[in-house]
């Protein structure tokens, strides 16, 4: 339970850490709030040769609203400056998912950035970053790119980032009156990750059908997903019970000892089907 | 006066310092100079070890030595409790040694040891020793490991059995279950648990070389018993030349019973590096793979009756998983403190039962809270609701016909609480089923359970009522039968405890017992208290150090208060009887005429010639004045051999709630109704069964250690062994009935697993309850969301 030696450096800005890590040739991580990073070093399964610390760097911290009408989170705001952020406050499906990750610890240490870049198949950021349409925005010594969340998560453990890229800010779409969302979730009882947790966003009434409907699904499959068939079938008018039917329509379910391949399918349609209704819920 | 504090609910003298960290465990102890240890362990669960390769590692930085088998000059781990042992009963035994040599039985077995200046230094070192392994097939359930070609594990055990014992009447069961009017047979698993104290095991090692002795330091719950094993069976050395001290101890819930390899290698390192203090402590994942687990039965039960509900005839065969080598006691876990109390609470006239031990690659299983009677309750409450369900008889009304009634007391129990030999026979001594049972019906709302259920179906939700009627034996245990059950235990069960009275007139309790959290600072001196007068504020508690406390057994199976303060109740009185000799004496009276009234001894008739027990003291400690034939000071011991184990019983119910579309089991209200006689502090009372309930709950709905077929632990941390959380369970709501136990001068029986023993099963017949109406007959546990889903799914398949 003891790290393997390391070297230690704080960042003394963001291009001084970009500056690091591209010099490093792969052998140096960075480190926020250390949620995940530390464990894995604590038993010894990430042994980086030098921690560059970029949790001081207060220009990667806060949220803002852009000129485009969008939201900025910064990648290194815990999860407990989230909760209390106003802006944030209106999206449905933040206020279900935020005061359940982890714990007291975790929520004020982890930060969004390093969630979403660790990208557990089983966290719950990732489920609604994808719902949510979000953009990541990373940044090298090499310039700056956004990727868009659908195309993010490339496998457990894996996504588009470069190992000298940071993620300096996550961009939401700005908050909707005509669309209600909402994360639902069965987590496994020893560590509170998710079987399956769903963020769903659904509305745009037109006639007898919904004209918009956003379903991401974590800890289901090998990485977190859009649920495309479960839209479909609701934008084209299929019952909630019909669509979330669709739930792991094409998707190579996990089998763990919590969940095997034949009950996480089924409570992924389960947990689908109370995410939209607690989504639609939600537009009164 | 003094206000007597036996039986008040008095806030607890240890906890100040536990709860502001003020607490002193193993690890908070720092030595000068002291050396850290690090083991490797085995990754494979069943290898032999062509070489091991530690020249790497004593090069690296700071590595002070390394050790590897063939350099522990000592014995293996002892055996000191098989089965049937002094029945002749052979038992295949293979025991631990300090470091494997040829080969290991367990994923987590230790085959070396580092000892280096710092913790860091010492993990680092085990990442350069190079272990060149041959792995084997490995088994790890207990059935299977019997079964034909399955790997064996060690040559002097074919098909893997420690042994095959049993107990009770087996031709007349035989013939009650033949010619029974309905019988119903169940394979029933009590699933392996990790026990997880809140802190681990550590121990820290300092060899004396000017005196060729030892200290340890260890978390511990039988110091003295350690003492004995490490020096005489496994050191083979003089007792006097090993001393045993156990600090705080966090938790230990059995775990902390035996004897493990590293108490021998931190002693002989020590000794190695010519007398530098050597500290071993484990992490949790560690103690997954080291410490032992519990329960692990699969069993066949077979309950006969008549239609009209009367139990007849009770056949179990089980098998005990005991892991990869034996631990200190394991084998009479599942045989004396299981099959002999396999009946229960109730008047089963017939009773057998076989139990085979067996040998798989998995940690060693011993005693976990309850040891045994958690699985046989578990066995006896769920025969009981399969019985009933299948006559279709009330699950509550199947149990009061069934009872032992009141008037049966003692009670001698045909699955043999009475020995194969000697003579030397216990009963149950007292018990009144009935008033609990009824008093935990009128608590959770049991006789509306239509109502509810029908009420929980419009929500979607199965609702399920489960009852647990249990009957526990504790307060371990009368040496002659623990000596002479048919076991060979070998060793006896009393208690000692010495009081000194101080000049001050304070007084010092010390005594054989070790306490682990249970607050022993506190009631010991609430005990104590009563029986001199004096206010426990005056009263000092000291424990847990070989040298300078008596001869003791340590603390499990809730003996402590039975054996441990009765022995302490007769140093007591001891202390009064000297105390009004010499007060006499003072008082220029004689011993006769002299009255005792809490803490003022006076003269018969003239209330104004007295002296306090503080006066007395302080004249007697100093005893310039002492009369003919009386000795100086007050300072009395006593020892305590308890005539009888104690009896404590009760009913649990539990209510529960399924969501049908995930199969998720909400505990929605929980009734403990229990008789565990007077109570020496009710507030530790019902701290003991808050946490007890919990625990067994926990085997019911969550917990499960998870073994790969190759032996890796998957379950190997707490991100995978879920442990119950506190806002997962309602509030606990706890009642009595009280009926004293006639064995020790409190009439206490001891409350530290009678919550685990009830709740379990309590949940568990819950669960089945609520799922009965969907033609489910039972399902193992632990009942997670999953197992309940598919078995939904299959009885709607038409396959239940």
């Amino acid at each position: 339970m003891i790290p393997a030696a390391f070297d230690y450096v704080r960042a003394r800005s963001l291009d001084d850490a970009l500056a690091r890590l591209a010099a490093s040739a792969g052998s140096a991580k960075a480190i926020a709030g250390g949620q995940s990073l530390l464990p894995l070093m604590k038993l010894r399964l990430a042994r980086p040769e030098t921690l560059v610390d970029i949790g001081r760097l207060a220009e990667l911290r806060g949220v803002r609203k852009l000129a485009d009408g969008r939201v900025a989170v910064g990648a290194l705001t815990t999860y407990d400056e989230m909760m209390a952020d106003e802006t944030l406050g209106h999206y449905g499906l933040l206020e279900d998912a935020l005061p359940n990750i982890g714990d007291v610890q975790v929520r004020n240490r982890g930060t969004i950035g390093g969630s979403i870049a660790h990208a557990d198949p089983a966290s719950d950021m990732p489920a609604i970053l994808l719902a949510l349409d979000a953009e990541i925005v990373a940044r090298s010594a090499r310039g700056e790119r956004a990727l868009p969340a659908t195309s993010f998560f490339e496998g457990a453990f894996s996504t588009a980032l470069e190992p000298d890229e940071l993620i300096t800010e996550i961009r939401l779409p700005g908050g909707r009156d005509d669309v209600g969302s909402a994360y639902r979730a069965i987590e496994q009882p020893a560590s509170g990750y998710s079987i399956a947790g769903v963020a769903a966003v659904v509305g745009a009434r037109s006639g007898d059908r919904w004209g918009f409907c956003a379903v991401g699904v974590t800890g289901v499959g090998e990485h977190p997903y859009r649920a495309s068939p479960v839209e479909a079938a609701i934008t084209s008018g299929a019952s909630l019970e019909d669509a979330a039917a669709h739930a792991c329509d094409g998707i190579a379910v996990a089998s763990d000892i919590h969940a095997d391949r034949e009950y996480r399918a089924h409570v992924a349609t389960v947990i689908v089907r109370r995410a939209l209704e607690a989504a639609i819920a939600r537009l009164g | 006066m003094t206000a007597d504090m036996l039986g008040q609910r008095v806030k607890r003298t240890e906890d100040q310092r536990l709860i502001t960290g003020k607490g002193r465990y193993v690890d908070d102890i720092k030595l000068q100079s002291m050396a850290h240890m690090a083991i490797l362990r085995s990754p494979y669960a069943h290898a032999n070890i062509r070489s091991i390769d530690t020249s790497l590692a004593k090069a690296m930085p700071g590595v002070l030595d390394v050790m590897v088998g063939a350099d522990v000059p000592y014995n293996p781990l002892p055996m000191a409790w098989p089965a049937g042992g002094s029945a002749g009963l052979q038992n295949n035994v293979n025991m631990p040694r300090a470091l494997a040599t040829d080969g290991v039985k367990w994923t987590g077995e230790g085959v070396a040891a580092v000892t280096a200046e710092t913790p860091e230094q010492a993990l680092d070192a085990l990442e350069a020793i190079v272990v060149d392994w041959e792995p084997l097939a490995a088994v790890v359930d207990a059935e299977k490991a019997t079964q034909s070609g399955a790997p064996q594990l060690h040559e002097n055990a074919p098909n893997n059995e420690v042994f095959t014992w049993t107990v009770g009447d087996r031709d007349g069961t035989d013939a009650a279950i033949r010619d029974a009017e309905v019988v119903v047979r169940q394979r029933i698993v009590n699933q392996r648990l990790i026990p997880n104290p809140m802190e681990t095991r550590g121990d820290i090692g300092l060899y004396n070389p000017g005196t060729d002795e030892y200290t340890i330091w260890m978390s511990s719950q039988t110091p003295h018993i350690q003492r004995i094993l490490l020096a005489i069976f496994v050191m083979g050395i003089p007792e006097h030349k090993v001393r045993c001290i156990s600090p705080d101890v966090g938790g230990a819930f059995g775990t902390k019973i035996f004897t493990y390899a590293d108490y021998v290698l931190v002693l002989l390192a020590s000794k190695r590096l010519g007398g530098r203090a050597v500290k071993w402590i484990e992490g949790r994942r560690e103690n997954y793979q080291s410490t032992i687990h519990g329960r692990d039965h699969i069993t066949y039960l077979e309950i006969a009756g008549k239609r009209d509900g009367e139990i007849t005839g009770l056949r179990v065969k089980t098998y005990a998983n005991l892991g990869g080598r034996l631990s200190t006691i394991g084998p009479g876990i599942p045989t004396t403190l299981y099959a002999r109390v396999l009946s229960g609470c109730y008047k089963i006239p017939a009773v057998f039962a076989e139990v085979t031990g067996v040998y798989t690659n998995t940690v060693f299983v011993d005693a976990y809270r309850g040891a045994g009677r958690p699985e046989a309750t578990y066995v006896v409450e769920r025969a009981m609701d399969l019985f009933a369900d299948e006559i279709g008889m009330d699950h509550a009304a199947i149990r009061r016909k069934n009872f032992i009634p009141p008037d049966q007391f003692p009670y001698e129990n045909p699955s043999g609480l009475g020995t194969a030999s000697g003579g030397a026979k216990i009963y149950i001594d007292s018990g009144n089923y009935e008033p609990a049972l009824n008093k935990a019906l009128v608590m959770s709302g049991y006789l509306d359970a239509e109502a509810a259920r029908a009420e929980a179906r419009k929500r979607g939700k199965y609702l399920g009522f489960g009852l647990s009627s249990y009957l526990e034996v504790c307060g371990v245990a009368p040496s002659k039968w623990i000596g002479a059950v048919g076991e060979g235990w070998g060793a006896a069960m009393w208690e000692s405890s010495n009081i000194k009275v101080h000049l001050t007139g304070k007084v010092v309790v010390t005594m054989g017992t070790q306490p682990q959290g249970q607050g022993h600072e506190t009631t010991y001196a609430q005990v104590v208290g009563h029986e001199l007068g004096l206010p426990i504020e005056d009263i000092v508690v000291q424990h847990s150090d070989t040298q300078g406390t008596p001869f003791g057994y340590g603390s499990y199976g809730s003996r402590t208060s039975s054996v441990g303060m009765t022995a302490a109740i007769k140093a007591a009185g001891k202390i009064r009887e000297k105390a009004r000799r010499y007060a006499a004496h003072m008082l220029e009276a004689s011993p006769d005429d002299i009255e005792v009234d809490g803490a003022t001894y006076s003269v018969k008739g003239s209330p104004d010639k007295k002296k306090t027990l503080q006066e007395i003291a302080f004249a007697l400690d100093l005893a310039f004045d002492a009369p003919e034939g009386m000795e100086p000071y007050l300072d009395e011991t006593a020892y305590h051999d308890t005539p009888n184990c104690t009896w404590p019983f009760g009913t649990h119910v539990a209510v529960v709630e399924i969501d049908e579309a995930t199969g998720h089991v909400d505990l929605v209200k929980y009734v403990a109704v229990d008789d565990v006689g007077n109570k020496i502090n009710p507030m530790i009372v019902d701290g003991q069964l808050h946490g007890g309930i919990a625990q067994g709950v926990g085997q019911a709905l969550w917990e499960g250690a998870v073994y790969g077929d190759d032996g890796q632990l998957l379950s190997g941390s707490m991100l995978d062994y879920a442990l119950p959380r506190a806002s997962w369970f309602p509030p606990l709501e706890l009642d009595e009935t009280v009926t004293p136990s006639p064995v020790n001068p409190i009439g206490v029986k001891g409350v530290g697993e009678a919550g685990a023993i009830a709740s379990t099963a309590a949940v568990a017949n819950a669960v089945n309850d609520a799922l009965r109406p969907l033609g489910i007959r039972h399902v193992d546990m632990p009942l997670t969301p999953q197992s309940v889903w598919k078995a939904m799914q299959a009885a709607k398949g038409g396959r239940a």
